[in-house]
C-alpha cells in the first residue's frame, strides 16, 4: 500500500459523503501528499483507481494546483509570500534572503532534504506581512534576522 | 416519451421555432444564422471555453454564450450587433496573443476556423506587446503531432477522445495561459490512433503524420468514396493531387460528414489508404516463364490466360475449373465474376473467403419483413443486443455508433461475449460466456433453461442469464448484432427469438465488401441474392440455361486439387493460401491465375498474375455488413494496372465470349457519365479525351460497371434503389437477405473470421506504412527492455 491503512480506510469512509467519486479527488490528493510527502507515481495510480479516473485525469488536476507536488519536497516546505502586502513590506527581500541562506531557488530542495523553497501568492496573512508559511505553520512580521531564527529552529528540529 | 413542446424565439428579427431545450446556437443554425464557435461541437459535452459564440439576449445583463443557453419562449436575440462583433474580435485578439502567424506553412492554412474568424472579424492587428510563448512541436505517435503554440484550448480533442472514443488519452494540464493539452503517457500517446483529435481540431495544433507539410488544402481535389478496409462502409473523403504517375491520394478524412459515419473514421479509414502506392504494388502483368514469374505485356498475359482457360474448359469441362472471388472487390465485379464462372467457364465452382455465415443469415431471415437493421439504426435504436465479436477492434464505426447512442440517447446495450470486450463499459448488462458457447446462450434465450449449465458451469447460478432474458423480452425495437460466433442453426434460433419482438438484425462480416460478395452470389450453391441454383429464378432467362448442379466450395476445390482434378484455379483479390490454409503443394499441377494488388503467397504460385486496381482506383458499389449500398468513386491512379472488372471482361473476350452478353453495355439510357473516372472526370473535353485514348464509344463501354449495376438492379432480389440517390453519395439499405429464396443450402461451410485488429486489415494492411508503423511503435517499449537485459 502506498498510503497507510488508516488513511485508506478514512478515504473509503469519507467517499460516501461525495456525490461522485471524483469530487473527493482534491482532498484525497492533499491528505496523501501530507502523508507521503509528495504525489508519487504510485500515489497517482492508487488515487486513479480509487476515483475510477485515468491517471492522466489525476495528473491534470494535480498540475492545476501549485500546492500539489509530484516531486519530493523538503521536510519543511518554506512558502514565501511576495503578493502585494508582503511585497510592500519586504517579502521579496525575505525570499532573496532565504535563497542565499538555504542555497536553493524557487521550487528547489536542499541536498539534505530538510528544506524546500517556493515563492507563493497571497497566503491570507496580509495584516502581519511579510509572512511565510512553513508546512502548515505561519511566521509573521518577518525580518531577515527573524527568518534566520525560524529556519534555525526547524533545522534543529530536523536533527 | 412525453412530447417536447415547441417554443418560438426571435433571432436578428427572424422567428425561429424549435423544440424546447434546443441550444440557442443550434436554433440559429436552423435558420441559417451562423454563430461562430471553437469549443462547441454537436454531440460533445458543453464547454463554453472559447467565448466566440457570445450573443446579446434581451433582458440578460451580459452577453451570453449561445452554445450553453437553451431557448425559452419569447427570447429575443441579436447575433450581429456592433457590440457582439467587438466582443468576438476581442476574443480572437486574445487567442492570437500566443497563436503563431505561421499560416503559410501550417497544414490547416486554408481550412482553419481561427483563420476564417480572423478574416471575418478582423483582429489582424494586435495591441499586445508581449512576446509570444513558444514551445517546440512534439510527436505523440506515428500519426499524431502536436504543435503546442497553435492550440487555442477549445478542448474538442479532449472531449472527442474521452466521450466519443472512450479512450481518454488526452487531458489538459497546468492552468491559465500555461494550460496545455497533454497525452496520457507523458510524452506520447497510448490510444486507438483514430485521428479524431486531429480531424476535430479547429486549428493546426494537432496534425497528421501522414499528411503534414505535404500539400495545401486547395491544391487537392476531394473524392468522397468508401473505405476499403472493414465491413462497416465508412465514407471517406480522399484528398487527391496530381503526380507524375496520375493522381496521388494524400489524405483521408470525412470533411463533409455526410456518410453513415458522420464525423467518424478510425485509423484505417483515415490513414491506411497508403497501401495504394506501396513500392511492392504490382504494376505489370507477370507470366511464368522457365519457372519464374516474368514481367510481360497485358496483351500477352490476357492472351495466355484466355487461351489456356478455353483449352481446359473445352478439353476437361468447366467442372475442372475453380473460381475464388474477393471480399474487397465491388458488387459489379463480384456479380460479373460469378456470371463469368457460370456462363463463360461453365462451372458453379465458385466461392470466396467466408468470414461469417451470411448465407445462413439469409436462410434464417428469408421472408421476414424489414428484419435487417442499417448502420444508422445502430445510432438511434433504443436497445441493442450484441453477441460475440469485438466491434472496437473489428467494426470501429459500429462501436462508435453504439457508444454515441448510449451517450446521447441512453440506449440500453446488452453485451454477450467470451471476452471482457471494451464495449462492456457502455453496457447495461454484460454477460460473459465460455468461448464457443454463444449458441447455448441463444438456446437459453429461446427458453431452453437446461442450456444455462453450459454457460455458467455446474455450480453457477443462472440468475444473471434469466435477468438478461427477461430484460431483452421487454425491449421494443431491439437491434440484434452478432458476429461469426453464431452460424447456421444458431442464427436461425436467434432470429426466432428476435422476431417474436420484431427485432432487426445485423450479421457482422469482415472486409469492405464481404456482404457484397455474399449478396452477389460468390457461392457454389447460391446465385446472386441468395437464390438457390435449383430453385426458380430469372437468371436463366437472361443468361441462358444454367447448370443446377452445386459446384465445389473452397475446401472441395482444395481436395480436388490434391487429387489432380482441379485443372485451373482463377483467383480474384483473395489469398486462400494464408487465409484459408489452402495447401500450396496441391496446386502444383493446376493452372493458377491471380488478380491481385500485391505478390501474395497465392500469387507466388500462379502461372499468370494480373495487377489489379484497388478500390481507390475504380468506381462501383459496395454493400456494408448491414446491407447498406454505397457508391465507390475513383480517386487515385496507378500506372500499369487495370480494374478487376476490365480484366475479367478482357479475359472473357479472349476465351471467345461475346462481351455484350456478359456486360449489357450500350443499351438503355443509363451509362457511365464519368463516375468511374472520379477526379479525372468533370470537364466534358477531358472525358472525351479519356474515352478516345481507351478506344471506347463515347459514354458506353464494356468496362462500365454501371451497365452491370443495371443488371444487378434488374435481377437480384432486394437490390432496389434509387440511382440518383446512389450517385448523390447516399446509403440505401438492401433487402437481399429478407427477399432471398435461399434453399436448404450447405450447412457444412467453413467460416474463417479474419480476426483483424484495429491495426491490421488482411493483405491490404500488410502493405500500409501507417498501420505498420503504429504496430511497430506499440511493440517498441518491450523491445527496449529486451535490449537492456
Amino acid at each position: 500500500m502506498v498510503i497507510s491503512d488508516k488513511l485508506d480506510k478514512f478515504f473509503d469512509e469519507k467517499m460516501k459523503e461525495y456525490p461522485t467519486r471524483r469530487s473527493f479527488l482534491v482532498p484525497m490528493l492533499l491528505y496523501s501528499q501530507d502523508e507521503v510527502g509528495y504525489l508519487s507515481d504510485e500515489v497517482i495510480a492508487y488515487l486513479a483507481k480509487k476515483t475510477e479516473l485515468t491517471e492522466l485525469e489525476v495528473r491534470n488536476v494535480i498540475s492545476y494546483y501549485s500546492l500539489l507536488h509530484t516531486k519530493p519536497m523538503g521536510k519543511y516546505h518554506v512558502q514565501v509570500c511576495t503578493n502585494i502586502s508582503c511585497m510592500l513590506r519586504g517579502g521579496e527581500e525575505i525570499l532573496d534572503h532565504c535563497k542565499s541562506k538555504l542555497g536553493i531557488g524557487h521550487k528547489q530542495t536542499t541536498a539534505d532534504g530538510t528544506f524546500s523553497l517556493e515563492e507563493v501568492e497571497c497566503i491570507g496573512a496580509c495584516s502581519w506581512a511579510p509572512a511565510v508559511q512553513i508546512n502548515y505553520d505561519f511566521h509573521e512580521n518577518l525580518t531577515n534576522e527573524k527568518m534566520d531564527k525560524v529556519l534555525d529552529q526547524y533545522r534543529s528540529k530536523a536533527k | 416519451m412525453a412530447e417536447v413542446k415547441n417554443v418560438t424565439i426571435t433571432v436578428d428579427g427572424k422567428q425561429v421555432t424549435a423544440p424546447a431545450g434546443t441550444l440557442l446556437i443550434e436554433a440559429c443554425k436552423a435558420v441559417g444564422i451562423e454563430v461562430p464557435s471553437f469549443c462547441y461541437y454537436p454531440g460533445l459535452s458543453l464547454q463554453a471555453a472559447c467565448r466566440m459564440c457570445l450573443v446579446r439576449i434581451e433582458k440578460m445583463p451580459k452577453l451570453q454564450t449561445a452554445c450553453t443557453v437553451p431557448i425559452t419562449d419569447g427570447m429575443v436575440v441579436a447575433t450581429d450587433t456592433d457590440e457582439v462583433r467587438q466582443a468576438r474580435k476581442s476574443m480572437i485578439e486574445l487567442l492570437l496573443g500566443n497563436h503563431p502567424l505561421d499560416c503559410p506553412v501550417c497544414d490547416a492554412g486554408g481550412e482553419c476556423e481561427l483563420q476564417d474568424m480572423t478574416f471575418k472579424y478582423g483582429a489582424a492587428e494586435s495591441r499586445y506587446m508581449e512576446g509570444k510563448l513558444h514551445k517546440e512541436e512534439q510527436q505523440w505517435s506515428p500519426v499524431v503531432f502536436f504543435d503546442r503554440p497553435r492550440c487555442i484550448l477549445c478542448y474538442r480533442c479532449v472531449r472527442v477522445c474521452g466521450e466519443g472514443m472512450d479512450v481518454s488519452a488526452l487531458g489538459v494540464q497546468l492552468r491559465g495561459s500555461s494550460s496545455v493539452i497533454a497525452p496520457n503517457e507523458g510524452d506520447h500517446l497510448d490510444c486507438e490512433e483514430c485521428g479524431m483529435c486531429i480531424d476535430i481540431c479547429p486549428v493546426g495544433a494537432l496534425t497528421s503524420g501522414a499528411y503534414r507539410y505535404k500539400t495545401r488544402p486547395w491544391e487537392m481535389k476531394h473524392v468522397g468514396t468508401i473505405c476499403t478496409h472493414c465491413g462497416d462502409g465508412c465514407k471517406t473523403t480522399l484528398g487527391v493531387r496530381r503526380s507524375d504517375t496520375g493522381m496521388d491520394i494524400v489524405r483521408g478524412d470525412n470533411r463533409d460528414k455526410s456518410g453513415i459515419n458522420g464525423d467518424f473514421l478510425c485509423i484505417k479509414g483515415r490513414y491506411a489508404f497508403d497501401y495504394f502506392d506501396h513500392k511492392d504494388r504490382l504494376r505489370q502483368p507477370l507470366v511464368r516463364k522457365d519457372g519464374k514469374l516474368t514481367p510481360t505485356t497485358w496483351e500477352e498475359a490476357i492472351e495466355h490466360v484466355g487461351k489456356r482457360l478455353r483449352e481446359i474448359r473445352d478439353s476437361k469441362g468447366g467442372q475442372s475449373i475453380g473460381v475464388i472471388g474477393s471480399n474487397r472487390t465491388t458488387n459489379e465485379e463480384n456479380y460479373l465474376l460469378q456470371k463469368f464462372a457460370r456462363t463463360v467457364l461453365g462451372t458453379n465452382n465458385i466461392d470466396h473467403h467466408r468470414t461469417t455465415d451470411f448465407a445462413g443469415f439469409a436462410r434464417a431471415i428469408a421472408g421476414k419483413q424489414n428484419a435487417t437493421a442499417t448502420m444508422r439504426d445502430v445510432a438511434s435504436a433504443p436497445a441493442i443486443l450484441l453477441i460475440g465479436n469485438d466491434p472496437t477492434e473489428r467494426h470501429p464505426l459500429l462501436a462508435w455508433n453504439i457508444r454515441t447512442n448510449v451517450r446521447l440517447h441512453q440506449a440500453k446495450l446488452f453485451v454477450v461475449n467470451s471476452q471482457p470486450i471494451k464495449l462492456r463499459r457502455q453496457a447495461t448488462r454484460f454477460v460473459q460466456v465460455p468461448a464457443g458457447r454463444e449458441g447455448k446462450l441463444v438456446a437459453f434465450l429461446n427458453g431452453d433453461d437446461a442450456a444455462a449449465g453450459a454457460l455458467t458451469g455446474a455450480s453457477g447460478s443462472n440468475d444473471a442469464l434469466k435477468q438478461l432474458r427477461d430484460e431483452l423480452k421487454a425491449q421494443k425495437d431491439l437491434v440484434i448484432i452478432f458476429g461469426s460466433e453464431l452460424q447456421g442453426a444458431d442464427i436461425a434460433a436467434l432470429v426466432k427469438f428476435g422476431s417474436a419482438a420484431n427485432a432487426k438484425f445485423i450479421c457482422l462480416g469482415d472486409y469492405a465488401n464481404s456482404r457484397g460478395a455474399a449478396d452477389m452470389g460468390l457461392y457454389p450453391d447460391l446465385l446472386p441474392g441468395y437464390v438457390a441454383l435449383d430453385g426458380p429464378h430469372k437468371y436463366n432467362e437472361e443468361w441462358g440455361s444454367l447448370s443446377k448442379t452445386k459446384g465445389m466450395g473452397l475446401q472441395e476445390m482444395m481436395q480436388a486439387a490434391k487429387g489432380g482434378k482441379l485443372a485451373a484455379l482463377y483467383v480474384v483479390g483473395s489469398n486462400p493460401v494464408v487465409d484459408y490454409n489452402f495447401d500450396p503443394a496441391a496446386l502444383q499441377n493446376t493452372f493458377v491465375v491471380v488478380q491481385e494488388l500485391f505478390l501474395t503467397e497465392t500469387a507466388m504460385l500462379a502461372e499468370v498474375v494480373l495487377p489489379a486496381a484497388s478500390a481507390y482506383e475504380k468506381g462501383g458499389t459496395f454493400t456494408n455488413t448491414c446491407g447498406d449500398l454505397q457508391l465507390l468513386k475513383k480517386a487515385g491512379d496507378i500506372t500499369g494496372i487495370k480494374s478487376d472488372f476490365e480484366i475479367i471482361v478482357r479475359v472473357a473476350e479472349r476465351i471467345g465470349t461475346e462481351v455484350r452478353k456478359l456486360v449489357p453495355f450500350g443499351s438503355g439510357v443509363r451509362a457511365d457519365m464519368g463516375q468511374t473516372r472520379g477526379a479525372q472526370s468533370g470537364e466534358a473535353d477531358r472525358h472525351s479525351v479519356w474515352l478516345t485514348a481507351n478506344n471506347l464509344e463515347p459514354r458506353l463501354s464494356p468496362f462500365d460497371p454501371y451497365a452491370m449495376l443495371d443488371e444487378i438492379q434488374r435481377l437480384v432480389p432486394g437490390y432496389e434503389f434509387s440511382r440518383l440517390s446512389l450517385l448523390a453519395g447516399n446509403d440505401q439499405h438492401m433487402l437481399a437477405a429478407e427477399l432471398s429464396a435461399a434453399g436448404a443450402g450447405d450447412a457444412l461451410v467453413q467460416i474463417v473470421p479474419a480476426n483483424d485488429t484495429l491495426f491490421t486489415s488482411g493483405t491490404l494492411g500488410r502493405y500500409s506504412k501507417t498501420l505498420n508503423s503504429v504496430i511497430e511503435n506499440k511493440r517498441a517499449p518491450a523491445d527496449k527492455e529486451v535490449m537492456a537485459d
